[in-house]
């Protein structure tokens, strides 16, 4: 005998003979056997006491008076339903025809008279074996549908608190098409949108490692810095910074995140973008019809300590119309059933047959299916549009104070120096502060913008001396933040002030901003001259600034620039 | 010649089995028997003798009457063919079976109570 084998358990055995004689033989050998034994002497009795008592098996005589072995079997097996109670049918095996009626009647087994204990025992064994097997198999199949449901349940959860919190973006804006399956989440893929105070867009397309859960679960803080800090009017190095820390921290070793951040700005017409492990996206520039790959140039979030982390991005101009294009490997690694990738060729040729850009989603999606790919549920891809920013309705910020406490007349100074402005970013903090006055949170946008324009004016054009006339062609541009970089990582002298005066003005109040550097000015006189925009990729910023804030000025040979604010009594 | 009416190892393996309720089973293998053959003296119909020839085929195979066995069988096939003649005449065969073997139990149920309470003696 096994080891293995079950300790003796004792059954109840239900034995149903019409012959007082046999039924005695046939209980005296069951309960020598150590089994408990219920008796009934036909068929209508055995149904009876099987629903009182609910035996676990059943020794079966097939020809009784009132109800035969067949009847009762099957009313047996029924009220049984999945679990499994064995009957033996106890016939002379010689009529093979009601053998197979036995078998159809749901017997399990038949034990021939003669009786031979040695025999009825094995089958009992053998019969309480399948019995057990049975109830383990259905034990197991619930507990797997109870998991089941439960990892369900899970999900839906997950990815109702996760739908909160990616849907608070604007991926709805009328410039974003989108294409995600509903569970992407639960493959680690991510896509956020969301408007910065000054109008901007910021957009994200991640990919984490793994599946299920596990790859959701970074999505929640990664999704909080994304918009927490794009609320607040941080730039994209500030935000992948932080996100990167983050993750570093939080998440195992063999888990980080795959992402290409993006910052368009409709004001500014440009695309700041940084690429960490993503496929290539494109920059689709309408005009010529070229599309500039967005490479990858960094290791994912989560990889490297924050020391060692690159926010380096590249800039690039855009026209009205161009096109950012995202997507995940889902697509390129789409396999074919001779496990042949689609790969980014197969991409090149979808973009080159491209005749309506409108239809660019549909015809990659079709190129997938005609090249026989498994459908893969991890396929995510996103374009973004540059549009006239009137286009746009960025929502209203959101303040969680009561507005009772307004401050309302006060100025303050600061002076960054070289060291500062190599690595850290002040408009946040400023604008936060200036968004504590109620009256300038109506201008928020105008304020972001002007403020941000001010600040990258002086820290450019005066404190790096950067000639803003490089920026009149495309590579022009590149270069030009190219030196931006370098000049700014070798800085070692020059400063930029920062004054803010708040002071009431009738029912309202009245700010004054006022931004000088320590570079070589410029010609004022020329600047102001020029038209009012005039749409060419360099001097933008002067002009945003006049249209956007009142007696907007430059002093000290350009050195000094001063620009106002008002507003009136509040509601 | 009693070995062909009755199996004694059949026998010693039942007591085996049944310990002290042996005297009981043969008991009510008698009584059964009583009313199987009743009820085939008396049967109307094919089927009636089908059903009593089963049951008393059955119980005396269990009981080691080898004889009363085989007749029993063969007049179930009998009466399932649907061949009345002869049908009578094994009715008879096997009552004088039962009349021969009767003692026999009736024997053994005396020797066992004997060697049960000797047993107990001891």
């Amino acid at each position: 005998m096994s080891d293995l084998a079950p300790p003796f358990e004792p059954l109840t055995v239900l034995i149903v003979e019409d012959s007082a004689a046999d039924r005695l033989l046939l209980s005296g050998i069951v309960r020598r056997q150590g089994h408990a034994v219920l008796l009934a002497a036909n068929g209508a009795e055995a149904v009876d006491l099987y629903r009182q008592a609910r035996p676990h098996l059943v020794l079966m005589d097939a020809l009784m008076p009132v109800m035969d072995g067949f009847d009762a079997a099957r009313q047996i097996k029924q009220l049984a339903g999945q679990t499994l109670v064995p009957i033996i049918f106890l016939t002379s095996l010689s009529e093979d025809e009601g053998l197979a009626r036995c078998l159809e009647a749901g017997g399990d087994d038949f034990l021939a008279k003669p009786y031979n204990q040695v025999v009825l025992a094995a089958k009992i064994k053998a019969m309480d074996r399948l019995r057990r097997l049975q109830a383990t198999v259905l034990e197991q199949r619930d507990q797997i549908v109870r998991h089941h449901q439960y990892l369900l349940n899970e999900q839906r959860v997950a990815k109702a608190v996760f739908d909160k919190i990616a849907h608070s973006g604007c991926l709805s804006a009328p410039n974003i098409r989108y294409r995600q399956s509903p569970y992407a989440l639960f493959n680690g893929d991510l896509l956020l949108a969301a408007f910065t105070p000054a109008g901007d867009m910021h957009v994200l397309l991640g990919d984490f490692t793994g599946h299920g859960l596990p790859a959701a679960v970074g999505a929640m803080p990664l999704a909080e810095v994304f918009y927490g800090m794009t609320a607040k009017g941080f730039g994209l190095a500030q935000i992948l910074r932080e996100m990167n820390a983050k993750l570093k921290r939080i998440l195992p070793v063999d888990m980080f995140c795959c992402a290409t951040l993006l910052s368009l700005s409709f004001q500014r017409r440009s695309a700041e973008v940084w690429n960490g492990g993503m496929p290539d996206g494109y920059l689709h520039d309408i005009a010529s019809g070229e599309r500039r790959p967005l490479k990858s140039r960094h290791l994912p979030l989560g990889v490297l300590s924050a020391q060692a982390f690159d926010d380096r991005t590249e800039v690039f101009p855009m026209a009205l119309g161009d096109r950012v294009l995202l997507l995940t490997d889902g697509v390129i690694d789409t396999c074919d059933s001779t496990e042949q990738l689609f790969g980014v060729e197969r991409l090149m040729q979808v973009f080159a047959d491209n005749l309506e850009p409108g239809q660019l989603f549909e015809e990659i999606e079709q190129a997938l299916r005609d090249f026989g790919g498994q459908a893969r549920d991890d396929v995510s891809m996103l374009e973004i549009s540059l549009v006239e920013p009137a286009q746009l309705t960025p929502p209203a910020l959101v303040y969680s104070d009561s507005g009772q406490s307004s401050p309302l007349d006060w100025s303050l100074s600061f002076e960054f120096r070289a060291e500062s402005l190599k690595r850290f970013d002040p408009l946040p903090y400023l604008l936060q502060l200036l968004l504590e006055v109620h009256g300038l949170r109506v201008q928020s946008a105008a304020l972001h913008s002007v403020l941000a324009e001010l600040y990258s004016n002086a820290l450019e054009h005066g404190v790096l001396g950067l000639d803003s006339s490089l920026k009149r062609d495309v590579h022009g541009f590149a270069r030009y933040y190219q030196l931006r970089n370098a000049r700014l990582e070798q800085l070692e002298e020059g400063y930029l002030r920062v004054h803010v005066q708040v002071a009431p003005q009738g029912t309202g109040g009245c700010l004054v901003i006022e931004v000088e550097d320590s570079g070589h000015g410029f010609d004022v006189q020329r600047v102001m001259d020029r038209p009012l925009d005039i749409g060419r990729l360099s001097g933008r910023g002067v002009s945003l600034i006049r249209q956007l804030s009142r007696n907007a000025s430059w002093s000290d040979d350009g050195r000094r620039a001063r620009v106002e604010f008002s507003w009136g009594a509040q509601a | 010649m009693t070995d062909t009416h009755l199996d004694r190892d059949v026998l010693s393996a039942l007591q085996e089995v049944m310990e002290e309720d042996y005297p009981v089973l043969l008991d009510t293998f008698l009584a059964d028997s009583e009313e199987r053959l009743q009820v085939l003296r008396e049967a109307h119909d094919a089927a009636q003798l089908v059903s009593a020839a089963h049951s008393f085929k059955g119980s005396s195979s269990n009981m080691g009457a080898l004889r009363l066995a085989r007749l029993c069988h063969e007049l179930e096939q009998r009466a399932q063919e649907k061949a009345p003649e002869g049908l009578a005449k094994l009715v008879g065969e096997i009552d004088g079976e039962f009349a021969l073997v009767r003692p026999l139990y009736e024997a053994e149920r005396q020797r066992s109570l004997a060697s049960d309470s000797s047993n107990r003696c001891c």
